[in-house]
């Protein structure tokens, strides 16, 4: 796994783009391995009967993406401390969905090397359907 | 202005800390929580290589804690406020991370509605706004992560 240093990011780096491809089986899956059973996420008839178009992404399935985004980014020797998202818009399985990130800013604090991060989850027309924030802490360069 | 749906109980609500929730964390949960995500990065399934990480064995995914909020229905605190609504869907998601989750940890959870608000003719049309507030406790009584999450329940 390649490993990000403090010393590679500046305010305004990108981080690698993460491509998801959620279907109704990864809503399943989800669901049993996260326990959250509300039939939004795999009945098609009880979402419509709540208003919704169809079967959407759980909330927390795309807050795990963007926990993937970062844990990929910080390595096996950054750290994740914060982890932030808005659930905006909703995700439908059958379309990708993308996650990226910007560096906002970079500074020491302590022993730290803290990196702020803007994330954010996008649909396949480019609408920012989950934003969020993150901040980490990154080694330095060996 | 129609009358408010927050009762005098559901504000009494505010702040009670929910029952404990004592949960192990296996390795076979990770797993299968790593694979749901689509998530192949070996501290999360892979004990072999993740023991010559720094983590020196694998690790929870950020978001897996969240799983232990549906292992039993005490964790629930919209159960006891009632909300007149009967759909719900999240609105957001904050995670603080203190120290890494390990397989083996045995960590014990905590809940407490923080805030409720109500809104009138939002996108769902009535609203009310919930947020909660979850420690976990590790067995060294290590505070290891703190969420605080924002559910919208709502009329169909």
């Amino acid at each position: 796994m390649e490993q990000t240093y403090f010393e590679d990011v500046e305010a305004g780096s990108s981080m690698p783009t993460l491509r998801k491809d959620p279907t109704s089986q990864s809503l399943v899956k989800y669901a049993g391995a996260s326990g959250d059973f509300y039939q939004i996420h795999y009945d098609v008839e009880y979402a419509k009967n709540n208003g919704l178009p169809g079967i959407i992404l759980h909330g927390a399935l795309k807050n795990a993406f963007l926990g993937q985004l970062m844990t990929d980014y910080v390595g096996h020797n950054g750290t994740l401390k914060k982890l932030t998202c808005q659930y905006r818009a909703m995700d439908i399985p059958g379309t990708p969905v993308f996650a990226k990130g910007t560096v906002t800013k970079k500074y020491v604090s302590g022993d730290e090397n803290i990196v702020e991060c803007d994330i954010w989850l996008e649909n396949n027309k480019g609408e920012k359907t989950t934003p969020g924030s993150a901040i980490v802490s990154l080694p330095n360069k060996p | 202005m129609t009358e408010s749906v927050i009762t005098q109980e559901m504000e009494d609500a505010i702040g009670v800390e929910s029952k404990p929730i004592t949960y192990s964390i296996e390795k076979n949960a990770i797993m299968r929580f790593a694979q749901a995500i689509g998530d192949t990065n070996p501290i999360f399934s892979n004990e072999e290589a993740a023991r010559d990480t720094p983590y020196k064995g694998m690790v929870a995914p950020p978001t897996f804690l969240r799983s232990i909020a549906h292992v039993e229905d005490t964790n629930e605190p919209e159960k006891t406020i009632k909300s007149p609504y009967s759909a719900n869907v999240d609105a957001g998601s904050e995670w603080e991370y203190f120290e890494p989750i390990h397989v083996g940890d045995t960590i014990t959870s905590t809940t407490y509605l923080s805030k409720l608000e109500e809104k009138q003719g939002g996108k769902f049309g009535n609203m009310l706004i919930m947020t909660r507030e979850t420690k976990y406790i590790n067995q060294n009584t290590v505070i290891v992560a703190f969420q605080r999450t924002t559910g919208i329940s709502y009329q169909p």
